[in-house]
C-alpha cells in the first residue's frame, strides 16, 4: 500500500473519529488498510521533493535518511513480524506492545515519519491561532519556547529526538527521548513536534555542530502540522 | 598540585613521545606558576597523521573526530570537575555513572576517545603485527579463535546490537583469565559500575556512534566495522591485555 496524500489526509481524518481503516489509530501515518491481507509496511515517500528543504537540509542528507536509514527500519520490520503476535497488529499498536529489535524498527519507521511532516519547503516563521497561544500560555513566548526546545535539543546525548508533546491535561511540554522511544509508548503525550537529534540528520550538512542544525530546523518548521497534531 | 600533576602525567605509561614532552612542559609551566585554573585534562595529540588510517578511516572524520567530538568531552570534563582534586581520568571511570550525567558522559567520552586513537595504526604497518601469544592463547580460549572473535565482535557492533550510539569492547575479565565482548550505550565503558555484571578492562574498543563513520559510510556501520581491523594496532592491543591481566586494572591514557 502506497501512502498517499489521500491516504494522509484520512489518517487525519481519523482523528475526528472517521472508520477508514480497519483500527483507526490517532496519528496513524503508516496506516495498514486491511489486516486480513497481512501486508508488508511500506516506505512513504517525502511529502516534497529531495531538494525543496535546501539550502537548510541537503538532497544528500534525505537521501540517505529517508532513502537509506529510514527505509532500512521498514525493511527490518517487516522481516521481524511475520509470524509472531505482531503480524495483524497496525504500527502503533506494535510500537506500544513490543520491545527489543521489533520495538526500535517500528517506532524509527513512525518517528521519522512524523519527522518528515514537521518540515515543509515554505515552512519557519512563527505559528498563528491555536498553537501560538498554547506555546505563549505555556512557555511565555514563542521565543523562550524556542530556546527551550533548542537546549534541549542540543542538550539530548547521544542518539534520540526532541519532542512538542501535548499531556492529556492539555499542558505543553517539551520532552527528550533517546534511541527510538517515542512520546506515543505513553497514553499521556500526544507528539505535535519533533526534531530528529540523531547524528545522521545533521552530519552531512553540519558536521558535529548540533547548534546550527537547529538553527535550521526553526527555518523548516511546518506549523500546519503542528496545528493539525492539537486537536 | 603542581608537582604532583607532573608525576601523575609521568605515570601514565603513554606510548607518545608528544605527550610525555608536553606533560613535562605542562608540568614545569606549572611549577614556575600556571595560572590557578591550569586545566585537569588536555587533548592528546594523535599517535600519527589525520590521513594515517585512510582509506579504512577518512581524513576529515579523523579531524572532526579529534579536533572538535574528542576535544568537546575534554572542555567538558575540565569544566565538570572544575575545583575538584585532580585525578588521572581512569580514575573518574569506576564510579561515573553514579557521579552523574557530565562526569558520566565527558569522563567517559575523554577516556574513550584517547582510548582508541592509541590502538589504531597506519594499515602498513598494522599489517605486520599480531597478537602477543598471551593475548592470542586467551582469544583462543575465550572464542575459539581470532577470526570468531570478530565475528562476535561484528555482531556485537551491529545497528541491531549497539542502537543508537555507543562502543564494542573487548574485555578482561577481573578474574583476568578470560575475554568478554561487551557493548555500551552512548559514552559508558566497562570500567564503570552498574554498566555489566562487573567491572572488566577494556583491551580493544571500536566507537560506532555515527560521527566515526558518517563522512565515508554513512549508514554502512557493518562496512566500518569490517574495514576497522586493517588499523588495529595489535601490538598495542597485546601491552593493554598484559597490562589489564596483570593488574587487575584498566589502561592509562
Amino acid at each position: 500500500m502506497k501512502f498517499t496524500t489521500s491516504a494522509f489526509v484520512a489518517a487525519c481524518a481519523l482523528a475526528s473519529g472517521a472508520d477508514a481503516f480497519a483500527t483507526p489509530q490517532k496519528n496513524a501515518f503508516v496506516p495498514r488498510t486491511s489486516t486480513a491481507l497481512n501486508m508488508a509496511f511500506e516506505l512513504p515517500p517525502l511529502p516534497y521533493d529531495k531538494n525543496a528543504l535546501e539550502p537548510y537540509i541537503s538532497a544528500e542528507t534525505l537521501d540517505f535518511h529517508h532513502g537509506k536509514h529510514h527505509q532500512t527500519y521498514v525493511t527490518k520490520l517487516n522481516g521481524l513480524v511475520p509470524g509472531t503476535e505482531f503480524e495483524d497488529k497496525s504500527l502503533e499498536e506494535i510500537i506500544k506492545t513490543s520491545t527489543g529489535g521489533v520495538f526500535n524498527n517500528a517506532a524509527q519507521v513512525w518517528n521519522h515519519t512524523f519527522y518528515w511532516h514537521c518540515l515543509a519547503p515554505n515552512g519557519g516563521g512563527q505559528p498563528t491561532g491555536a498553537v501560538a497561544d498554547a506555546i505563549e500560555a505555556n512557555f511565555g513566548s514563542f521565543d523562550e519556547f524556542k530556546a527551550k526546545f533548542t537546549e534541549a535539543a542540543v542538550n539530548n546525548f547521544g542518539s534520540g529526538w526532541t519532542w512538542l508533546v501535548k499531556k492529556s491535561d492539555g499542558s505543553l511540554d517539551i520532552v527528550n527521548t533517546s534511541n527510538a522511544e517515542t512520546p506515543i509508548s505513553s497514553d499521556d503525550a500526544t507528539p505535535l513536534l519533533t526534531m530528529d537529534v540523531w547524528e545522521h540528520a545533521y552530519y552531512i550538512d553540519y558536521r558535529n555542530v548540533r547548534p546550527d542544525y537547529a538553527k535550521a530546523f526553526w527555518k523548516l518548521v511546518n506549523w500546519d502540522f503542528v496545528a493539525r497534531n492539537m486537536y | 598540585s603542581a608537582w604532583s600533576s607532573l608525576n601523575m602525567k609521568a605515570e601514565t605509561g603513554t606510548t607518545s613521545r608528544r605527550n610525555f614532552g608536553a606533560a613535562i612542559a605542562a608540568g614545569a609551566a606549572a611549577l614556575v606558576g600556571a595560572p590557578d585554573n591550569a586545566k585537569a585534562y588536555d587533548l592528546p595529540d594523535l599517535p600519527y597523521a589525520f590521513e594515517a588510517l585512510e582509506p579504512y578511516i577518512d581524513t576529515p572524520t579523523m579531524k572532526i573526530h579529534h579536533d572538535k567530538h574528542h576535544a568537546t568531552y575534554v572542555a567538558n570534563i575540565n569544566k565538570a570537575t572544575e575545583g575538584k582534586d585532580e585525578v588521572p581520568i581512569l580514575a573518574l571511570q569506576a564510579d561515573a555513572i553514579e557521579a552523574g550525567k557530565p562526569v558520566r558522559n565527558n569522563a567517559g567520552g575523554h577516556y574513550n576517545h584517547a582510548f582508541f586513537w592509541q590502538e589504531m595504526a597506519p594499515a602498513d604497518e598494522a599489517a605486520k603485527m599480531k597478537p602477543s601469544a598471551q593475548l592470542a592463547e586467551l582469544i583462543d580460549k575465550s572464542f575459539g579463535s581470532m577470526d570468531e572473535m570478530k565475528s562476535q565482535f561484528e555482531a556485537a557492533a551491529a545497528p541491531g546490537a549497539v542502537f543508537g550510539s555507543g562502543w564494542v569492547w573487548v574485555c578482561v575479565n577481573q578474574a583476568g583469565d578470560e575475554l568478554k565482548i561487551v557493548g555500551t550505550p552512548n559514552q559508558d565503558n566497562p570500567l564503570m559500575k552498574g554498566v555489566a555484571d562487573e567491572i572488566m578492562f577494556p583491551i580493544l574498543g571500536l566507537d560506532v556512534w555515527e560521527h566515526a563513520y558518517y563522512l565515508k559510510y554513512q549508514n554502512r556501520r557493518p562496512e566500518y566495522v569490517s574495514n576497522w581491523w586493517n588499523v588495529v594496532n595489535w601490538d598495542k592491543i597485546s601491552e593493554n591485555c598484559a597490562y589489564v591481566v596483570e593488574n587487575h586494572a584498566g589502561v592509562s591514557v
